[in-house]
């Protein structure tokens, strides 16, 4: 969560993430009402919101950290975020600050399909979600839609650690990779290596893991977070091999 | 008052089947801005209400239950001496209440719960969440819940069950889970969160009823649809009591549930002025009131576009009204829309001249309203001296103030 505790404590977690091995990192922008997320990532919002967050703020640490960092970073926003600065501005200021893509979880299907040609037209990618309770048919839609990959929500709810994952994930999966060509990463409810293994044996091209890593970040003394939130992704990316 | 009345093709716009569109949109508000998750049971809530309103069964048992259980028809009542008091030299105003206070539990608001309940069990959903801010849904689905013998968990801001902790004993009672929302600014708005949030967890075995025409379509509809026989009977009634249509509906506005049932079946008569009163808490150019239409900008909250109390980020504020039912930064997409196109007015009004208007009504009618309603009431004093003599004014008297008697004590410094 971009602010949390503090901005410069986030543009540190975004280079250290690099250097343990992350893939990608997804940056939330704190909003006061996330509907789609669990107690961790609620709070990590609002204490992002008390040190002053903006996302004109975020956009200029991300812009500053050009040429720093290589690897590709993903908003996770709320539609009245972009509302209210306007999709063609905020694309344009995204692109700007070199961000690749877009996860947002209150725009289902019919409503990104409005935004998603403006974001492609300033190369982002409008990344969409599908979840356990999405029927065949309308998996197939989205996942034509989606843009960069699908994000498969692997839980029956809100983000947050769950200690299991359940099987029918699996199945899922392979839905997904045989309606589109595009990856597939699984999301909501991994908490530690063992699922990323699990997610990684299921064909999944990559694993998204949020609260766990901003709950570290909460934990960790001050001026730890980056270190403690390294050491995770580094347990990660082991397990995913 | 041609100047506010909407052009041919406005009108146009306003039959009835063209609200919502087929994609759940009064005009450019409304739609569905939800996790993923929620989109099929969204479908199969519009599919279930479509086919529930065409099998005689359930209108029938709708019907009979509204009448046996929830005390329908309610009354028109003509307001004789509060006509008195707004009367001039030169006459004024008649002024009628829809007696909503008078169903079952207080206020209309089990019309909608009712219904939904309804609903539920055609979908085999045994598990009920909902949302309150009064508690005045909270207590109609609970009630509800326990007459159907169905699971109910409420959710419920903290601030709100402070304020409202005889509707949260009530609730109790009824054999209703009352969960603490300590979330945010702990009222209606985080409530309504919470309540979504759970959804999410549990679609599959969970229906929610959403207690206001506000939320991801196609709520505004369903619960606009099953508030609208106030209208109905209203519109009827009028005829009896004096062969005509009123010239003006009045009725406060939080999300606008109890206003829009009250307009639905008047909003192609444009003849018939629809007036909607939000709250204006301390005042609206002190930043801390509920006056979602007045001083918001659209935006989207709880699944829907409309008219939204936002910071110049898009992050939601908190609204600030007396009335916990008002206390909403947001409102029903439908009403943004009738605000647009200049179909129905909205003003607001403080506090103290909700207040001032409970201690009126109290005293002239014998008739406690509740807080939200008095906002509704308070308008007469700025409505009565624009209106000639003759004109027919209906409020709808949407609950009754019990439940707020201790708030009203508390500002009026008196010790209970």
């Amino acid at each position: 969560m971009a602010g949390d505790p503090d901005l410069k404590t986030s543009e540190d977690l975004l280079l250290k993430l690099e250097e343990a091995g992350a893939d990608m990192v997804e940056l939330g922008i704190p909003y006061s009402d996330p509907l789609a997320d669990g107690p961790v990532i609620q709070e990590a919002a609002s204490r992002a919101l008390s040190s002053g967050t903006t996302l004109k703020a975020v956009l200029e640490m991300l812009s500053a950290l050009k040429g720093k960092l290589s690897i590709p970073i993903i908003l996770f926003t709320y539609t009245n975020l972009l509302l209210t600065i306007g999709m063609e501005e905020f694309c344009s200021s995204a692109f700007n600050a070199g961000v690749s893509g877009l996860v947002v979880p209150d725009l289902p299907l019919e409503e990104a399909l409005r935004i998603s040609p403006i974001a492609s037209s300033y190369g982002l990618d409008l990344i969409l979600l599908v979840a356990p309770t999405t029927p065949p048919e309308r998996m197939k839609r989205i996942s034509e839609n989606s843009k960069g990959f699908t994000y498969l929500v692997s839980v029956t709810g809100v983000t947050g650690e769950r200690a299991v994952m359940e099987d029918r994930v699996g199945g899922l999966v392979k839905q997904l990779k045989q309606s589109s060509s595009l990856p597939v990463a699984v999301g909501f409810g991994i908490s530690g290596p063992d699922q990323i293994s699990k997610v990684k044996t299921w064909g999944a091209d990559g694993a998204i893991v949020g609260s766990a890593l901003v709950k570290r970040i909460a934990q960790a003394s001050s001026g730890l977070e980056a270190k403690e939130a390294a050491d995770f992704c580094k347990q990660l990316k082991d397990a995913a091999g | 008052m041609s100047s506010t009345l909407p052009s041919k093709s406005k009108n146009d716009d306003l039959a009835a089947n063209a609200r919502p569109s087929a994609s759940g949109r009064f005009g450019r508000f409304g739609g569905q801005y939800v996790p993923e998750t929620l989109m099929p049971a969204l479908a199969e809530l519009e599919l279930a209400a479509a086919e529930a309103w065409k099998d005689p069964f359930f209108t029938d048992e709708l019907s009979r239950l509204l009448r046996s259980y929830v005390g329908r028809s309610t009354p028109l009542y003509e307001a004789e001496r509060l006509t008195a008091h707004y009367s001039r030299a030169d006459g004024g105003p008649r002024i009628w209440l829809k007696r909503e206070d008078l169903n079952h539990t207080g206020a209309h608001k089990i019309n909608n719960a009712l219904g939904q309940a309804l609903l539920a069990l055609r979908m085999g959903k045994k598990r009920i969440i909902a949302e309150t801010g009064a508690g005045q849904h909270g207590v109609a689905t609970a009630t509800v819940c326990a007459r159907f013998g169905l699971e109910c968990v409420v959710y419920m801001g903290e601030e709100d069950m402070r304020r409202q902790a005889l509707n949260v004993f009530r609730m109790k009672l009824l054999g209703a889970k009352v969960q603490p929302v300590s979330a945010g600014t702990a009222t209606l708005k985080d409530a309504t969160s919470e309540a979504i949030r759970d959804w999410v967890t549990n679609v599959e075995s969970t229906h929610y009823i959403l207690g206001s025409v506000a939320g991801p379509h196609p709520y505004p509809m369903l619960v606009r649809d099953f508030h609208a026989v106030i209208g109905q009977e209203t519109l009827r009634q009028c005829q009896e009591a004096f062969g005509r249509l009123p010239d003006v509906l009045l009725a406060c506005v939080g999300g606008g549930s109890n206003a829009m049932g009250l307009f639905h079946p008047f909003v192609q008569q444009t003849n018939v002025r629809m007036i909607g009163v939000e709250a204006a808490g301390d005042g609206v150019l002190t930043g801390r009131h509920a006056a979602t239409i007045t001083e918001g900008r659209i935006g989207v909250l709880h699944g829907a576009m409309s008219y939204l109390l936002q910071d110049d980020q898009g992050q939601v504020q908190e609204a600030h009204s007396i009335s916990a039912g008002l206390d909403y930064p947001g409102v029903g997409p439908e009403h943004s829309y009738f605000a647009e196109i200049g179909r129905a007015e909205y003003v607001a009004v403080t506090d103290k001249e909700a207040l001032n208007a409970l201690q009126l009504v109290s005293e002239l009618e014998g008739i406690i309203p509740a807080l939200e309603t008095a906002h509704a009431f308070a308008w007469l004093e700025k409505l009565c001296p624009t209106l000639g003599s003759g004109k027919e004014v209906v409020i709808n008297c949407s609950g009754r103030g019990d439940k707020d008697v201790n708030t009203v004590a508390q500002k009026l410094g008196v010790d209970l």
